[in-house]
């Protein structure tokens, strides 16, 4: 992706991103967003920019209810987001959609997801229909650790890998489905391993490394491209929310949580980026204080556009 | 007119438009090598070849979930569910995510597809190979259920179903292949959401659709003899319902028998009794004859005891002309 080509762009998705979240977070608690169903993907963002930057333009990707990250790393426009995220009209599904199904085809974003595990069919579809247009786009296909327990992921992989489809599978193991670690739920810990039923590459990644992440996932893009069949990558992250607003997430420790902490990807890549002499920390606080002009902006604009007119609730739903 | 089989329409349908738009392609279980568990899809991976016509895995959450992700992409496919009862394994993705994409994006992206899948009685197939579940999606907005009863409209709908920029599910009855009717040779279209007035009449409305039409056909020949003139309306799509179909003819008998092959707690002659009492509120009695709330057995006696048999509705459209059953509304 253009628009991700450099250090300082990941970067400045990655702080976007989560700056982002903090804000839709902070407008929850001034009673400003639709419902109360918004899932925070807050230190998750080296995974939703790495893998996104490995896409070139006219590739596609779906996403899932945990999906704020792709959308702001395909380079959504934040304003439409808020006013989704606020329910009005000028956002990006008219206020129908909601956090969990903001998406643009035009990007690229094919759907996101309230239904774990749904998009991964969709995607290995919208693979199949690549290969059917003869052209040389790729999908990307981000869910979750849980996820992988739905027979659909079953279903697909093997299709994906029967057909050698251009797809890329990315696990983003956060370690948590809702509630349920990943040591309670899967047979195998090394989740990547899954790979081997299906004859096809698996890797894990370091999640909370930018760079690692869009290595990997780079390498599986380009295998895709050239006709050598799906991945599935294993980006090992952390969410350090609860599963949605009203989880406290009691079933993990301070301990846990302050360890991956410990590793945040945009601290850890601005420690790099500042060592390599490419950024200096007055640089980055330029960059956070752009990010916070485009958020203060796309509050205004959300919280100053129309709620749809009721009416509207029987439009859209036939084609 | 030539005749064909409801199998050869139906196949007919699809190979004309899969002749028009390479767009459209099929993928399914068994519907390439072995051309279809009842044989619809017969020779078209020869003339399409494989890549247009795909066998599947067992995998019918992947073929309904593939069938959206290649809609969204610009395809028209369609999917075949060998038996609608396998359809609980494909349940999100077409209610969740078929039915539901348009709206939730806002309007901005379309799911041109369709589910071809088969139901109902009549080869003994029992109790997870003989159900009529349409009403499970005439439920959801964002489908539309179309349940052709001849030759003719399986052809004329399964091109419009093709051609419908909507998820459409595509409901043929297992007992209905090898039926015979006339289908001209030129193209011609049905449009879905249009009734068909399959017999005029003027004492009593039969309202039904799919295989129990040809039922209703035969009661109504019957009841001509007795003096009865009844008029049979094939429904032929059950989403979005022919409401001005409905209304005209409860409109003109003032008498209505509803005959459904599913069974009757919240199915669809519930949804058709409530339409017609809302729709003529002066119409003079409502009846209808369902299926029985029972599980299918194999046993031929005990399936022909599942469904409404052609005495049963006979009877029951002797009581609701004489006045003796159904719900009188007026009087």
């Amino acid at each position: 992706m253009r628009h991700l080509s450099t250090p300082e762009s990941l970067l400045f998705y990655m702080m976007l991103i989560r700056e982002f979240e903090l804000k839709i977070s902070e407008m929850f608690a001034y009673s400003k967003l639709a419902g109360t169903m918004f899932h925070l993907s807050i230190g998750q963002e080296a995974t939703s920019v790495g893998i996104v930057a490995a896409l070139e333009e006219g590739d596609y990707m779906t996403s899932h209810h945990r999906g704020h990250g792709h959308m702001i790393a395909l380079g959504a426009d934040v304003r439409l987001m808020m006013a989704e995220m606020f329910g009005r009209k000028t956002g990006y599904c008219k206020g129908k959609g909601g956090s969990m199904h903001i998406a643009d085809i035009e990007l690229g974003n094919l759907g996101a997801n309230g239904i774990v595990g749904a998009g991964i069919p969709i995607a290995t579809g919208a693979a199949y229909a690549i290969k059917y247009r003869g052209t040389k786009q790729v999908v990307l296909c981000p869910f979750g650790d849980g996820a992988i327990n739905e027979g659909v992921f079953h279903e697909s992989l093997n299709f994906a890998a029967l057909h050698k489809l251009p797809i890329v599978y990315v696990i983003e193991n956060n370690q948590y489905a809702m509630s349920t670690s990943v040591e309670r739920s899967s047979s195998i810990k090394e989740l990547y391993k899954r790979a081997c039923a299906y004859g096809i590459p698996g890797e894990a990644v370091d999640g909370m490394d930018v760079e690692e992440v869009l290595r990997v996932t780079k390498a599986a893009v380009e295998r895709a491209r050239n006709g050598n069949g799906p991945t599935l990558i294993e980006s090992k992250t952390y969410r350090y929310y609860g599963h949605s607003r009203t989880d406290s997430a009691p079933y993990r420790t301070k301990e846990e949580e302050e360890m991956w902490k410990q590793k945040d990807p945009i601290k850890q890549y601005q420690r790099k980026l500042i060592e390599r002499g490419v950024l200096t920390t007055e640089d980055i606080k330029t960059m956070q204080e752009r990010i916070q002009k485009i958020l203060d902006e796309a509050v205004r604009f959300a919280d100053s556009s129309p709620y749809p007119d009721s009416q509207e609730i029987f439009e859209d739903i036939y084609a | 007119m030539r005749e064909l089989t409801y199998r050869d329409a139906i196949r007919e349908g699809i190979l004309e438009e899969m002749r028009r738009d390479e767009k459209v392609c099929l993928l399914g279980e068994d519907i390439g090598v072995y051309g279809g568990a009842y044989k619809v899809t017969h020779g078209l991976l020869e003339e399409f070849g494989p890549f247009r016509v795909l066998d599947t895995p067992m995998s019918e959450a992947l073929i309904v979930g593939a069938a959206v992700g290649m809609a969204l992409l610009g395809l028209r496919p369609v999917a075949e569910i060998m038996y609608i009862d396998f359809v609980t394994l494909a349940m999100d993705q077409i209610v969740n995510q078929a039915a539901k994409f348009h709206f939730m994006s806002g309007g901005k992206v379309k799911v041109p597809l369709v589910v071809r899948t088969q139901g109902g009685t009549g080869r003994s197939a029992a109790a997870q190979h003989s159900q009529s579940l349409e009403a499970w999606f005439v439920h959801i907005p964002g489908l539309k259920v179309v349940m052709p009863s001849t030759p003719y409209d399986a052809k004329g709908l399964i091109k419009s179903a093709i051609r419908d920029d909507n998820p459409v599910l595509f409901i043929e009855h297992k007992g209905l292949y090898n039926f015979k009717g006339p289908v001209p040779e030129e193209e011609y279209m049905v449009e879905i959401g249009k009734a068909d007035l399959k017999r005029e009449g003027t004492d009593l409305s039969i309202i039904s659709y799919s295989k129990m039409i040809h039922s209703c056909l035969s009661v109504a020949q019957a009841l001509e003899e007795e003096g009865i003139s009844v008029e049979v309306l094939d429904l032929r799509t059950l989403r979005p319902l022919d409401d001005v179909a409905l209304k005209k003819t409860a409109e003109k008998t003032k008498r209505v028998l509803i005959v459904t092959e599913a069974n009757k707690t919240a199915g669809m002659s519930a949804e058709i009794f409530a339409r017609v009492i809302e729709l003529v509120p002066n119409v003079q009695r409502v009846s209808r004859i369902a299926g029985k709330d029972v599980i299918i057995g194999c046993s031929p006696v005990l399936e022909k005891a599942s469904i409404p048999s052609e005495e049963e509705i006979f009877q029951a459209a002797i009581e609701v002309v004489q006045g003796r059953a159904g719900r009188e509304m007026v009087g």
